[in-house]
Parts: C-alpha cells; structure tokens; sequence
C-alpha cells in the first residue's frame, strides 16, 4: 500500500508552508497565468528572459500543498537556466510523475524536483504537480493564453 | 395512460433504523485502501440499493427489447416496465399524470430542454431570465446560451454570507421583463433549502413560470410538485439511488404542450414526410431516439425504493447528521463551514486553515472516506466567498454518526500531516 508520506514528503510541505520565489515581478519581461478547472487552482507566473536565459522566475497564486510546492521547486530549479535546459528537465519531470505506479521512479538528474516521485502513485494528483510547469510553458511561448491542465 | 395515484402513507417513518438500510446497499460493505467505506459524497452521486442493482439486470437478463416499436412479446415487456418507471417517477413527484414526466440524461438535459424550447420560441432581446447566486453550472450555462442566442439578459439574486436567497431580493428582481425563473430548491454547494414555494407564488403573482433545479432535494425531501406550483421540475435518478444517465422534466402538461421538442428523430414523431412532420404527444415529444430503458427502470424502482423508506424518515434521519456533524466539525482548529442557512439539506461544506481542500481529499481518501473537493460546479458561490475550492461532506440516507466521527477524526489526521 503506498503512503501518504510518499506524497507529502518533508520538503514538499515546507515548501507549502513557505514557498520560494512567491512574489510579483514588477519588472517581469513574460507573465502568464495558470488553471486548474478541476481544483479551482489558480497561478501566475512572472519570468524575466535575457535572451535565452531565464534570468528570474517568480509565482503567485493559491493552490494545494503539491501545486504550491511544485511551483516553489520549479522556480528554484529554472532560474539562469536556458530555455532549452528548462524544456528538458520539464520532460524528465513529466516522466516522474506519469510512470507506471509499480514501478520505483527514477529522479536522475532531476535534483529536488526529484521529492514529487510519489505523485505518479496518486494519479488524480498529477496535474496539481503540473500546473506551475504547464504555465511555465505558456511563459516560454510568450502568448496570453491562460495555461490549463485538462 | 392512467392517472397517477397518490403514495402510500410512508412505510417506517418513525423506527428509522439505518443499519437495514445499509444493509441493502452491496457497496456499503466494502472496504477502500483496506479501510471500511465511509461514503460522504452522495450530493455528487448516491449508491445503488439492491433492488435497482437487480431491476437493471433483471431488463437485461429477462426482457431487453426496444420499446414502442415492437410488436413482440419482449418489446411488450420492456415498453411496459420502461412505461411502469414512468407512473413511478409521477408518483414520486406527486405528478396529476405520466405525460407530466419527461425522461433525461439528468438534471443538466431536463434544464437544457426548457433553455432551448425557450430560446426558440419565448425569449427576445431585452427580457430576462431570473437565477439565483446558488445555482449549479447546470442551472447557468443553459441559461446563457438561450441569452446568447436572443438577447436576452441572466439576471441573478445575490445571496448573503449566509448562504440564502432573501425573498426580498428575489421580489426585486421580478420585472415584466422576466420570462422565466430558474432556481435551485437545495444547493449542493452549501446544502441551502431555497423558499421555492415562496419563490413559485411571487413570480405567479406576475405570471412568470418558475422551473425548479431539484437534483438535490427530490433525494432528501418529502416533495409534491402539484404543492409546489412549480411550472418544471428537474432530478437526476443517480443522485436518487437510481442509475446514472437517467433523469427526469417534470412539466405541467400545459408548458409541455406549449414547448417545442428538443431533440428531433425516431420515437418523437407520428407522422413524417419530407414536407411534414407532426410530433408525438405528451411525453415522448420530447424523447428522441431509443431511450435509456434500463436506467428509465432502475429510476422508478429507485423512486418507489424511496418513498417506501419514506422521505420524512430520511430528512429527518439525514437533519440528525447535519446537526451531529455541525457540532463536531466546529469543534475542529482552523475550520470553518461555508454556508449556515437556517434551513439546510445534509451538506456541510468547509475549509481548514493552512489545508487546502484537495489535500484534505487525498488524505481522507487514504482514509476509506470518499467527500468531495473543489468549487463543486458552482463556481459563482465559491466567488462569492473569495474561495477558490472547499471540501464537502454531503449524507445520505445510509450515512451514520460514526461516519461522521470517522471524518472528524481522519481531519486530525490531516492536521498532522499539515502541522
Ligand atoms: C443542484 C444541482 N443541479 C444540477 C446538477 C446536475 O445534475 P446531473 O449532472 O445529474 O445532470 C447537480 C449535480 O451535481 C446539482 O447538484
């Protein structure tokens, strides 16, 4: 039987309770907001892109513990990074959470964002532990567009 | 087709004893994540007792045929048992006649099928169609298309911090530019009872028809819809203990007459040429297309199912739990309940500082204990209250006060995890 620990690890609930980079960017070169029809999670993503570089990233919004934290982690682990990089680790982290349940995730090179491996055992939790990502892409493509996870 | 004869006087009304009803909901005795079921989500949809389970099988075992057209001994069967589900349905209601009951997919097709007869042939620009702060998803967007496509104006009463619709401001907004009223008679967002009655004689006082949504109280209220005056009525069978996919319109035969069909094809017709077509009577005017036959007889089974239970047992029994789990529940740190009106149906709608709601589902869940988390299709009331979800426990009939302790007890369990 999985565990309820495996989804709310330590750093997952401290991240909730005191998430990293929540603020308004006033000078943000790129802002897009975020969408969870299901849960009524709303986010908005503020990003500063220096070429092809994200220079910062911030978040605001309200949302669960896993929405909130996923958002927290991932701005922690984008920031400087290339556009390109933030592509790629964003597929490494998609495959965490929408491998097969029985199978032990493997969080290589994923570095802290490697705490959500126990979400792809609650499925229905899975696009909570998106929606910061889903935004980020919208943010990347530069449109208006409110990023939505269904 | 034979006039509806009232129900019965209500069988156990007095010694309600809940373990026997449990006992014929097969699903009840299972367990979730090797705990026992603790099913608080019945405002989303109820289980099934055994008789619907058996009626369902037993159409399909023993008489399945398509109705109305056949000449053989089968479709006989069917087009009986599907015609019986109807008398069922009326009965339940307290409908004068069968032709008053309108089969559905649910709520949601029942409003539809008013929005879009009253599109095509009552609406014009500038008239109103008058809803409440409380409504369903289900009882808006039907709304606003037949206003897209006419011109017409959605006009809707605030509630209060409560969760009530005042009465006065419902009067207010009755204009003679109102063409029809459309309210819920229970929220399931805030388990809210609406005045409907109240609601029905102040728009007649100014001859606007008033249709009640009614998927939440049909299952937790003693109802007569010839008291309530109303001009329609809308219920889902599965939030009845009845099948999914089945519902029912309840007109008066008068508006039925008035209104266009909704959906045309087989069934719905009695004549067609390529010039003409004359539609079918009263109700299958309305009912295009092979019909859900097995869930149109589930529903009346679940229907008699229930009125043999007897709706003031119910209420009563599921007012015990509001109460038991309003006392508890406050009890609990950093919670609030959303919605204290005076008159509330089993819902009990709350938030938990620092939680959010989607993380106090998936940790009940782990729990065996199945609510509800989210704005519930009632985006607006969540608005309303500047939230952006909460979780909801709604009873049903088989619920108990140990259930609702198991909830208060799992949420100290969510406290732990949350600290
Ligand atoms: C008040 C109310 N109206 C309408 C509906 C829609 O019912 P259905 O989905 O069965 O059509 C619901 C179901 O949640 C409801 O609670």
């Amino acid at each position: 039987m999985t565990d309820l620990r495996d989804l709310y690890q330590e750093v997952i609930l401290d991240h909730n309770k005191s998430p990293h980079n929540y603020r308004e960017m006033t000078d943000a070169t790129r802002m897009a907001l975020g969408y969870n029809p299901l849960c009524g999670d709303k986010m908005k993503l503020y990003a500063k892109i220096e070429g092809d570089r994200i220079a910062d990233v911030t978040f605001q919004g309200s949302g669960c513990a896993i929405s909130k934290a996923s958002a927290s982690i991932m701005t922690d682990a984008i920031k400087g990074k290339t556009l390109a990089e933030a592509e790629a680790l964003y597929g490494k982290f998609h495959d965490l959470l929408t491998g097969p349940p029985d199978v032990k995730a493997d969080g290589a090179g994923l570095g802290k964002l490697a705490v959500f491996s126990g979400v792809r055992e609650f499925p229905a939790r899975v696009k909570c532990a998106t929606l910061a990502w889903h935004t980020l892409q919208t943010v990347l493509k530069n449109t208006q567009d409110v990023a939505k996870t269904e | 087709m034979s006039a509806v004869t009232k129900a019965a006087p209500e069988a156990h009304a007095s010694a309600y004893d809940v373990e026997r009803v449990r006992a014929e909901f097969p699903i009840l005795s299972r367990s979730v994540y090797g705990k026992p079921l603790v099913y608080l989500d019945n405002a989303n949809t109820t289980q099934k007792p055994r008789v619907v389970i058996d009626a369902v099988r037993r159409y399909y075992e023993e008489e399945n045929a398509n109705i109305h057209r056949g000449t053989h001994w089968l479709s006989e069967k069917a087009t009986e048992a599907y015609e019986g589900g109807r008398e069922k349905v009326a009965r339940f209601l307290g409908a004068t006649s069968p032709k008053e009951i309108v089969f559905t997919r649910g709520t949601t097709e029942a409003i539809n099928l008013v929005a879009a007869g009253f599109a095509r042939e009552y609406l014009q620009a500038g008239d109103e169609i008058l809803i409440t702060g409380l409504e369903h998803h289900s009882n808006i967007v039907p709304w606003q298309l037949a206003c897209e496509r006419t011109g017409a104006k959605l006009v809707v009463v605030p509630i209060t911090d409560e969760g009530e619709v005042p009465v006065d401001e419902f009067e207010k907004r009755l204009t003679p530019r109102t063409k029809l009223a459309a309210v819920s008679h229970v929220s399931n967002a805030l388990g809210t009872v609406n005045p409907v009655k109240t609601f029905i004689a102040l728009a007649h006082a100014r001859k606007v028809p008033v249709l009640v949504d009614g998927a939440q109280a049909a299952p937790h209220l003693p109802l007569d819809v010839v008291d309530l005056g109303c001009d329609f009525y809308a219920i889902s069978g599965h939030k009845m203990y009845g099948p999914t996919g089945i519902g029912a319109l309840y007109g008066t035969e008068a508006w039925l007459e008035k209104l266009p069909p909704y959906q045309g094809g087989g069934d719905m017709i009695s004549s067609v040429t390529f010039e003409k077509t004359t539609y079918n009577v009263l109700p299958w005017k309305f009912e295009a297309g092979t019909a859900n036959i097995a869930g149109g007889i589930g529903f009346g089974v679940a229907a008699d199912w229930l009125s043999g239970v007897g709706l003031a047992a119910v209420a009563a029994h599921e007012h015990d739990l509001l109460l038991h789990g309003t006392r508890q529940l406050s009890m609990v740190p950093g919670l609030t309940i959303v919605g204290r009106a005076k008159e509330k149906a089993g819902v009990i709608s709350f938030v938990l500082e620092n939680v959010h709601p989607h993380d106090i589902g998936t940790i009940l869940d782990r729990e065996g204990i199945a609510i509800r988390t989210g704005h519930h299709c009632a985006q607006p009331v969540m608005d309303r209250f500047g939230l952006p979800a909460t979780a909801r426990a709604s009873f049903g009939l088989y619920n108990t006060r140990a259930e609702v302790d198991a909830l208060v007890n799992a949420l100290a369990k969510v406290r732990k995890v949350f600290g």
